[in-house]
């Protein structure tokens, strides 16, 4: 039976007792366990490492520690060997024996498991100076690579609930309200809203019982920084709750996870269940006389459901539409009660502050945006992954020092921020600081934090197609110019993707946005015609390409491709036959083959085998003709 | 449909409170793999609400379903970051060999294609994710190979 925590002494003593317990020289294997490296196949060398410890019965010298994401996921499965911090990077299973042996037993690193910077061709030893950590300011993720986020005594010894504590024991609701105003933060789920101000009001609202909500229901493609701090360190945002639940004045709270993301639904329960035996939650917490109660909720797979309104209802069982935004959820949000609605990084933001001091979380930042940011750096990019800067940062500095720039010398050509809501921004505005309002001055908006990095193989119509066929599965259908508006676009772009654009569709599709953006319900229409407009603003001239030319420059548009294998560059290996499904490039052995454009599904499965760069895709004029392709001129005439 | 003793008890863990409805389509959902018709009516008399009320919930939230499921669920992801790295090449791979679109099933139940906004590995995109495992870095011929071999080893099987 735990020991319930009646005071904040009872925390101070139970922290000690915990850290008493460990001795911090002692080995430790931190092996990242998040969803990307499960991915990758960690919990086979987690297995391993098990094994092999016990093999060598060294099972209670060396701690096995599986943590969370601690961002890196390009050089996955993780693995940092503690108290040292030497950092290995794309371990297997088949790794784990030698690293026993060398750096555990013979105190020497395994070179061929270090990461080496791709820009001194050196090998970095330890994992604060992998450059792609250095550059960052990771205030909230560098906590997921100290805990396992399943026990919550990891999460106490390193002085976790200190900020509770700090709160119950000094601070009244008014003063906790007001620390969180001047702090500056604003919520990161997207709007940007002075979190402060939201509790302000919310505590100031009538109304009986009053409700505390985590927004876990992050949809937005390519944003996964919320489920990574939900899944490696759920204890931080469950103090940020009840903080927030005491600054307000409630006693009941939910968080909303997207039910796709399992292992964030299953820590949430976890910190729950542990933090209630503990009396951290539940009646009476820590003995203030202070109770609230939090539930998990699982979403049910609609991206509208982030937005909080209909977030509101799917919490009430109903079907997740959202309202009119001059009914204000502060004061009349989850069933009619005031509701104070904030996002993972949001709350897990809170405990700093109130630990630290608003003053502390003022320096951090711009003028108007203060503290750091996550940012899931995904797409076109050399390290993907999670990535946590202060605010004011440029999108130059994220994408080429921290991320590394682009894959295979190809040329950038735009980032994506703010998901379907956001827009695509070219590469003369790098230099723009990162924080909520400069990105909005430009068509997109720094939005929860996804930043999809596109080369120039990526066709920007394309792109706006994509978004708006996400939305238009995703739109609930209530108001009339989200759900038709965005349909009619998608039918434009989709006939400029086939090449059957019409002149006049460039200033129609700008007319239909206007209209959508203008009248549309909640956040999710008024925003999704950014990435139409924010491309046809930067990137005109690929529209004009599909329109005018029935030409996709950057050769993704399948109406608009042909595949076509350089006979200079084919070796005749064969490997693209091999797995073509239409039986339709032919060719000798080791003579250059040839696609046969009448048989040709373009499914790009020979542009994906070929190891020689051979099949090119090309589009527009530059059909090749039949004497530079003389084989063609064969397989035509049969 | 599932068994009335089984209904029963996920009412009860959801203390037959309507407003927990969404969750206790989810748990019909985990035993059942689909959400069958006589089930939401059972649900609907138990918790009293209105049979059109249901139907929009089941039809308004992607997680469910109101068909039977395959045996193996493969769910291709189109988050955007899988998209720019050829995800659409990738639907077209298992469409072409499971001879089912994004959302179908299969006749004899063996297979259901999913399509996905984002799991968030999007460091191993494209991702295909069958039943449950993650394949990363997927090429169309990867695709088809594994889902080939997924099938020849039902085949051994049941032989």
């Amino acid at each position: 039976m735990l020991q319930k925590i009646t005071s904040p002494g009872d925390l101070t003593r139970l922290r000690e007792e915990i850290q008493a317990q460990r001795k911090p020289d002692k080995p430790c294997i931190a092996i990242c366990a998040g969803t990307g490296c499960q991915a990758y196949g960690v919990n086979r060398v987690i297995g391993a490492f098990e094994e092999e410890l016990d093999k060598r019965g060294l099972v209670d010298q060396v701690d096995v520690l599986a943590t969370g994401c601690p961002g890196f996921c390009e050089r996955g499965p993780l693995v940092v060997v503690k108290p040292e911090d030497v950092f290995y990077q794309r371990v297997q299973s088949n790794d784990v024996a030698e690293i026993i042996e060398e750096t555990l037993v013979n105190g020497r690193v395994v070179d061929r498991l270090l990461y080496k910077d791709p820009n001194t061709g050196e090998k970095v030893v330890h994992e604060q100076d992998v450059p792609f950590y250095k550059l960052q300011r990771r205030e909230i993720l560098w906590v997921n690579g100290l805990l396992d986020p399943t026990r919550i005594e990891d999460y106490i010894a390193l002085g976790g609930y200190g900020a509770l504590m700090k709160m119950l024991s000094t601070m009244e609701p008014d003063e906790v309200v007001d620390t969180i105003t001047r702090s500056g933060l604003r919520g990161r789920g997207g709007a940007g809203f002075p979190t402060g101000r939201k509790w302000a009001s919310c505590r100031r609202a009538e109304g009986e019982p009053k409700y505390v909500i985590c927004n876990a229901d992050e949809g937005d493609p390519g944003a996964f920084m919320d489920r990574a701090v939900l899944e490696g360190n759920p204890h931080a945002v469950l103090e940020g709750m009840i903080i927030g639940a005491f600054a307000i004045g409630s006693r009941e709270g939910y968080f909303y996870v997207r039910n796709e993301y399992p292992m964030a639904v299953e820590n949430a329960t976890l910190a729950v269940e542990a933090a209630r035996a503990y009396g951290l939650l539940g009646e009476n917490i820590a003995g203030s006389g202070f109770s609230l109660d939090i539930d998990i909720r699982r979403g049910g797979g609609a991206f509208v459901c982030g937005e909080s309104s209909a977030l509101m209802r799917s919490l009430q069982g109903d079907v997740g539409e959202p309202q009119a935004k001059y009914v204000r959820s502060v004061e009349k949000g989850l069933w009619e009660r005031p509701t104070a609605l904030n996002n993972v990084e949001t709350w897990a933001n809170v405990p700093l502050i109130i630990d630290k001091g608003w003053e502390w979380y003022t320096e951090i930042g711009t003028e108007g945006s203060k503290g750091t940011k996550i940012f899931s750096l995904v797409g076109k990019i050399n390290n993907t992954g999670l990535v946590e800067v202060p605010m004011g940062v440029t999108l130059r500095e994220i994408i080429f020092d921290i991320g590394g720039g682009i894959p295979d010398h190809k040329a950038f050509k735009a980032v994506q921020t703010g998901g379907p809501s956001g827009g695509c921004i070219p590469e003369h505005m790098l230099d723009l600081p990162v924080d909520f309002d400069e990105l909005g001055k430009v068509g997109s908006m720094m939005g929860s934090g996804g930043l999809i990095v596109m080369d120039e193989a990526t066709c920007m119509v394309d792109i706006a197609r994509y978004f708006l066929d996400f939305l238009k599965e995703e739109s609930c259908g209530k108001c009339v110019p989200c759900r038709e508006g965005i349909g009619r676009s998608l039918e434009i772009l989709n006939r400029i993707c086939e090449g059957r654009g019409r002149p006049e569709d460039m200033a129609l599709l700008e007319e239909l946005s206007e209209t959508i953006r203008d009248f549309s319900l909640c956040a999710l229409g008024k925003t999704a015609p950014n990435p139409v407009l924010s491309t046809l603003k930067y990137f005109r001239d690929e529209y004009e390409a599909h329109i005018h030319d029935q030409r996709c420059p950057a050769g993704v548009c399948k109406s608009l491709i042909e595949y076509w294998i350089d006979p200079n560059l084919c070796t005749g290996c064969g490997a693209c036959t091999r797995v073509c499904p239409q039986q339709s490039i032919e060719g000798e052995k080791k003579a250059p083959h040839v696609v046969n454009k009448m048989q040709c599904i373009k499914c790009g499965a020979c542009y994906d085998v070929c190891r020689f760069d051979a099949i090119v895709v090309r589009s527009g004029s530059v059909t090749p003709t039949i004497e530079a392709q003389p084989a063609l001129a064969l397989v035509e005439a049969n | 449909m599932l068994e009335t003793g089984v209904l029963d008890s996920i009412l009860d863990q959801h203390s037959r409170d309507p407003a927990n409805v969404v969750a206790i389509l989810q748990d019909i959902q985990a035993q059942a793999n689909w959400l069958p018709a006589e089930d939401l009516r059972y649900v609907c008399t138990e918790l009293a609400i209105p049979l059109s009320k249901m139907m929009g919930l089941a039809t308004f939230y992607k997680a469910f379903s109101l068909q039977p499921r395959g045996k193996h669920i493969a769910s291709v992801c189109l988050g955007t970051a899988c998209h720019v790295r050829g995800a659409e090449r990738i639907v077209g791979a298992v469409e072409r060999e499971l001879g089912i679109k994004g959302g179908e099933t299969d006749e004899d139940l063996q297979w259901t294609l999913e399509t996905v906004g984002c799991l968030g590995a999007c460091a191993l995109g494209p991702i295909v994710v069958v039943d449950g495992e993650y394949h990363g870095q997927m090429t169309s011929a990867k695709t088809t190979r594994l889902l080939q071999k997924i099938k020849k080893a039902d085949g051994n099987g049941a032989g």
